[in-house]
């Protein structure tokens, strides 16, 4: 069985970054500390805020629950490889030596993505996993095959698009030399992502879903799981994140033929 | 010179020195007029959710909630963040790094205590992003109609509660930041102190709606004079002795801190020379 290019490249830069991280190994209990921390102000969020009510806009407590696992998780991926490959990739830039990525044979775009592994931040993915395993095993209602197929579905296309979207914005490091900040702009927004979108009112509502995505990547998936999701809402984040993935590559293409390099 | 003049020059030369910090971190802040917005981006979504989050509880639990409604918790988390913005602090996150490159010590050579810079700059900060908070506020009221009517004494009580919250908020995070001369692990007690801001200084939410036990925490600690103190009087929660009372506690707090930091520094400097030497 081969395994895809594209897989075996990650697995090596998986692999560096683990050997690299070993030497740190202190990293790794700041790590455990900040997720904790992270936990205990999530779940203690929801148990003030449900000492009040029954329903928070119509979700139940578990499927808040469920949310608060998928927000850690998008938030550990993201953490894991695409917020270190970007940075990476923006000092690349500015540092000129980005011109040891494009000389590769391998396609830029997935080798400046997947770049760098911030390995430590795997505590996060676990941690959404486990949260959203406990609150599986709460639910009332049994998740049948089909809710766990949308779910997947719309967890990857969630993840399609939140990478898409942080693509984009490193890309303007061609144009802007210094947008490390810019990234920052999604962090905040993504904040929001811990509530279901849907208590929002209409102007944040709309920004959290088209300006900077975050409700495809937290509130859709919760709403596969809660049986909730309907298939026109799925058909539209398909269609959002092949939009965006295909915007991103243009887009991808419009930078590099700008970037002059460091001898230029 | 008599006594009264020497003061008075003292004075001066202190002030002289204030408006001179300032002019230099306005300066260094121009460099970072991005990092405005997206700090503004920060702050207002970080109430925003808060706000939405119990004006929903509210309404799903027929209007109100421990005595806020929908325009209540509006009126309480806006002028919540009006308080952090004009309260919190960053040095703790930046002394550690002060103190293991060595930058600490032209600082000392100075003929000013460090903490006078590290207050201009904080001050000067404020009054930077306040240009943008206050278009932003403006949009915010008119978005989830606040419902806050306070009395003039409120209001008038309202500036001397958030200067001396502000007072012992920064003596706070000062004292916390000096950690940062005997360890550089300092990210842990950083990461605790913004858990225990975050639910006991009542930013997450109005202290009466924590469970008893949380609230009894809260009352004995000195993150409520930090931020819920001001937010409350401003509301309208207090009667005047109260509002004594808690002004009391904030001059209590702050002679307790203002110690604290003084003992801290002089055993810290001690620390500071034996490394450096």
């Amino acid at each position: 069985m081969s395994v895809p290019p594209q897989l075996r490249l990650f697995g090596v830069f998986l692999k560096v970054g683990i050997l690299n991280e070993l030497e740190y190994r202190v990293n790794f209990y700041v790590q455990l500390l900040q997720s904790a921390v992270g936990l205990v102000i999530g779940l203690a969020g929801l148990g003030v805020v449900f000492s009040h009510t029954d329903t928070l806009g119509g979700w139940s407590p578990n499927e808040l629950l469920a949310l608060l696992g998928i927000y850690f998780l998008v938030q550990g991926a993201v953490q894991l490889v695409i917020e270190p490959s970007m940075q990476r990739f923006m000092e690349d830039v500015r540092q000129g030596t980005l011109d040891f990525t494009l000389t590769k044979p391998e396609d830029s775009q997935l080798l400046v993505s997947v770049g760098q592994v911030q390995i430590w931040k795997l505590v996060n993915v676990l941690l959404g996993l486990a949260v959203l395993g406990v609150a599986l095993s709460r639910l009332q209602t049994a998740v049948g095959p089909g809710e766990a197929l949308a779910f997947g579905v719309a967890l990857l296309a969630g993840g399609v698009i939140v990478y898409s979207f942080y693509f984009f914005l490193a890309t303007t490091a061609f144009w802007f030399v210094r947008v490390e900040n810019v990234l920052v702009i999604f962090q905040s927004m993504y904040q929001a992502g811990r509530w279901p979108v849907g208590i929002y009112p209409w102007w944040l509502r709309s920004a959290l879903t088209f300006i900077v995505p975050v409700a495809f990547a937290t509130t859709v998936p919760a709403e596969a799981i809660a049986g909730r999701l309907s298939p026109g809402t799925l058909l539209l984040a398909l269609a959002v994140a092949a939009a965006m993935l295909a915007g991103s590559r243009w887009f991808w293409g419009v930078g590099v033929r700008r970037y002059s390099g460091a001898s230029a | 010179m008599s006594p009264l003049a020497t003061l008075g020059g003292e004075l001066a030369g202190l002030w002289a020195a204030y408006v001179a910090r300032f002019k230099v971190a306005i300066g260094v802040q121009f460099q970072y007029r991005a990092s405005l917005v997206i700090w503004l981006v920060w702050t207002v979504m970080e109430s925003v959710v808060y706000l939405v989050v119990w004006s929903t509880v509210a309404q799903s639990s027929g209007g109100q909630v421990g005595g806020y409604d929908a325009a209540g918790f509006a009126a309480y988390f806006l002028v919540t963040m009006v308080v952090n913005q004009l309260t919190f602090t960053w040095i703790m996150h930046e002394f550690e790094y002060r103190v293991r490159q060595g930058q600490l010590s032209p600082l000392l050579l100075k003929p000013l205590h460090p903490i006078h810079g590290d207050i201009a700059e904080n001050v000067t900060y404020k009054a930077l992003t306040s240009v943008v908070l206050v278009p932003a506020l403006v949009l915010l009221c008119w978005a989830f109609r606040p419902a806050l009517q306070p009395q003039p004494w409120m209001a008038a009580a309202f500036l001397p509660a958030v200067l001396l919250a502000f007072l012992l908020r920064f003596l706070s995070g000062w004292t916390l930041a000096l950690a940062g001369f005997w360890t550089t692990r300092v990210l842990a007690i950083n990461q605790l102190y913004y858990m225990a801001m975050l639910f006991l200084s009542g930013q997450m939410v109005p202290l009466s709606l924590l469970p008893g036990p949380v609230q009894a925490l809260a009352a004995v600690l000195p993150f409520r004079w930090m931020v819920a103190f001001p937010v409350e009087l401003l509301l309208g929660q207090l009667t005047p002795e109260e509002t004594l009372a808690g002004f009391g506690a904030q001059l209590a707090w702050i002679a307790v801190h203002a110690a604290a930091a003084a003992v801290v520094w002089r055993a810290g400097l001690r620390r500071y020379s034996a490394v450096g030497a």
